[in-house]
């Protein structure tokens, strides 16, 4: 390489390796460690506790409870977003009258932060004020208060998790549809081929990049879920409405204890990359 | 996925259906009847959050799902008119400002290199910063706080900025490698013939030629900055420092009673995120649809 190429490499490089390593490799290292250590954030960590805070966080109920609830929201995800996604996708990528106008209006909630719409939804969930108190006050009941319901609070971050997000995966797949090739569509429908076989047949199959991309999101968004939960249910009630990274802030960070925050920033770690490298390997291979 | 890429819609015209599969007379209407339902599904929660910040708390709670009796233009006035607002989005923006400038300076200088130098370790250091698009900034949390501490970052405005371009890098060098090794490589050869070094050539060919990508990399670590939470919320402690998300929490602790001053609060903070995705919107869908599709 010439002296001028090095003379770049030497400036261009070390800056951004520099801060990703200060701010992400190493946090990332420190928390492998940390987690060994009965640590409150002062001195250095001294106390090494051993396994002690995985085998706390293991047994622990409310972060059992944060990973179902993790997985719940996968679930959900899964299983009613994306196939809601996609069918409206199907329906806003034709030429049905104002189609660029629900198009804007369903990716809008996914432009607003995560913090407001789950105030905002705090509000429409209020036994006294919101949603439910249409139905009550029509019926002569007393107010319902969904969020302070320990069955059933978690249900509404479902809510608005499905609120938010379904049109990002709908703007997705509108992409992967424009990207089809309408003369294969055309030759079917001459073959005499249905619309349902059109789809199942065609446009399914050749959505399925996308489709793997739209699950791989809903997956590593649903881990990392937390900014919705603190506005909504402050992982209330009854630390029902936890996700891990709600457990780790409420039970890590406020409390200063960072061997044991770190453990659960380690097992949330642990998972994410499993499921990346899992995933990627096994399904988007070609893609 | 690296090179793929889509069309990413643009408006209604750019959607071009077979003619044959074009829903017509009552599966047309059924169709839209049922858009029409799921747009209001949509829509209601945003507009009873900026209609009842027009009402009087009393008028609220009788009547929450209905047009104000009397309109009430003090709650909004109040706080347009107060310090308060205008802070914690000042405060956003110029947190979202520095990521963004930091975050195109640095990942496209690393971008380049990556790009067009072979030098020792080159895949193992390209490697080595996509770590960083598989984990949260929440794993770390942790030790990022001590991190900070050390530094004697807490409490300022670069705790927030510099972590938040550290996990952006990730994203912006993968998308800015993938665009800058996409330019013609004739165009490196000539240009280097011609006895233009790589500096040159970065300031005066790659950068002008990459604007929308560039653009794509701006648009996804603004909306994360602006909508960021658990950093801000961990770093700092000042409310005079808060950006709009900590500042929407703090005055709902404050008011958590009069929800009108709340619903008018979180109406004017994300004013500004909604009137920038109407205005913009063709960038910043491509932005954040296309970033993840190339991510």
């Amino acid at each position: 390489m010439s002296a001028n190429g090095w003379a770049t490499l030497v400036i261009f490089l070390p800056p951004a390796l520099l801060l990703f390593t200060v701010f992400v490799a190493l946090p990332m290292a420190e928390a492998a460690w940390y987690s060994f250590y009965n640590w409150n954030g002062y001195g250095r960590p001294e106390r090494f506790i051993g396994l002690k805070n995985y085998g706390y966080l293991i047994g622990n109920a409310t972060f059992n409870r944060a990973l179902i609830n993790n997985a719940l929201i996968i679930v959900v995800s899964l299983l009613v977003q994306l196939p809601l996604a996609l069918g409206v996708a199907l329906m806003v990528a034709g030429r049905i009258a104002g189609a660029a106008w629900f198009r804007t209006i369903f990716f809008l909630p996914y432009v607003l932060a995560d913090v407001a719409a789950g105030l905002i939804w705090h509000f429409m969930f209020d036994g006294g004020y919101g949603l439910p108190s249409i139905i009550t006050s029509a019926l002569g009941l007393q107010p319902y208060y969904l969020l302070a319901d320990k069955n059933w609070a978690f249900s509404a971050v479902l809510i608005v998790i499905l609120w938010k997000y379904f049109g990002f995966h709908m703007m997705l797949y509108v992409a992967g549809l424009q990207g089809i090739d309408k003369s294969l569509l055309e030759a079917a429908e001459m073959d005499g081929a249905s619309s349902f076989q059109r789809f199942w047949h065609i446009t399914l199959p050749l959505l399925g990049p996308m489709i793997r991309l739209s699950v791989f999101f809903s997956v590593v968004g649903a881990l990392q879920l937390f900014d919705i939960i603190v506005p909504l249910t402050g992982g209330g009630p009854f630390e029902t409405t936890n996700t891990m990274v709600s457990y780790l802030y409420y039970f890590g960070i406020t409390r200063m204890r960072v061997g044991f925050g770190s453990a659960a920033g380690v097992a949330l770690f642990i998972i994410c990359v499993t499921f990346a490298f899992g995933y990627r390997r096994l399904f988007m291979r070609d893609d | 996925m690296g090179e793929t890429s889509y069309a990413i819609p643009e408006s209604a015209a750019a959607a071009h259906e077979p003619s044959g599969r074009q829903p017509r007379g009552f599966g047309s209407i059924a169709i839209f009847a049922a858009l029409v339902v799921l747009a209001g599904v949509v829509l209601v929660p945003i507009l009873a959050t900026a209609v009842n910040g027009f009402k009087e708390l009393g008028d609220l709670e009788s009547s929450p799902f209905s047009l104000p009796h009397v309109w009430v233009w003090r709650n909004y006035w109040e706080i347009l008119t107060g310090y308060r607002y205008w802070q914690v989005l000042g405060n956003s923006l110029l947190i979202a400002l520095l990521t963004v400038a930091l975050t195109l300076a640095l990942s496209s200088m690393a971008a380049f290199t990556f790009a067009h130098l072979r030098f020792f370790g080159d895949k193992f250091l390209l490697n080595y910063l996509q770590l960083g698009l598989l984990f949260p900034v929440a794993t770390a949390i942790l030790p990022l706080f001590i991190k900070i501490r050390d530094l004697g970052l807490l409490d300022s405005y670069w705790g927030i900025v510099l972590p938040q371009v550290a996990f952006s890098l990730a994203m912006g060098v993968l998308l800015l490698r993938n665009a800058f090794k996409q330019l013609p490589g004739e165009l490196l050869d000539a240009a280097m013939m011609d006895g233009c070094g790589y500096f040159s050539y970065f300031f005066y060919v790659t950068l002008p030629l990459s604007g929308p990508i560039l653009s794509t990399v701006a648009v996804i670590s603004f909306v994360g900055s602006w909508n960021g939470y658990l950093l801000p919320l961990v770093v700092l402690n000042s409310e005079s420092r808060y950006p709009w998300t900590l500042g929407l929490m703090a005055y709902q602790g404050q008011y958590s009673t009069a929800w009108q001053l709340v619903l008018a609060f979180i109406t004017l903070t994300i004013l500004p995120a909604i009137l920038m995705f109407l205005f913009a919107q063709r960038y910043i869908v491509a932005g954040l649809t296309a970033g993840a599709v190339k991510g």
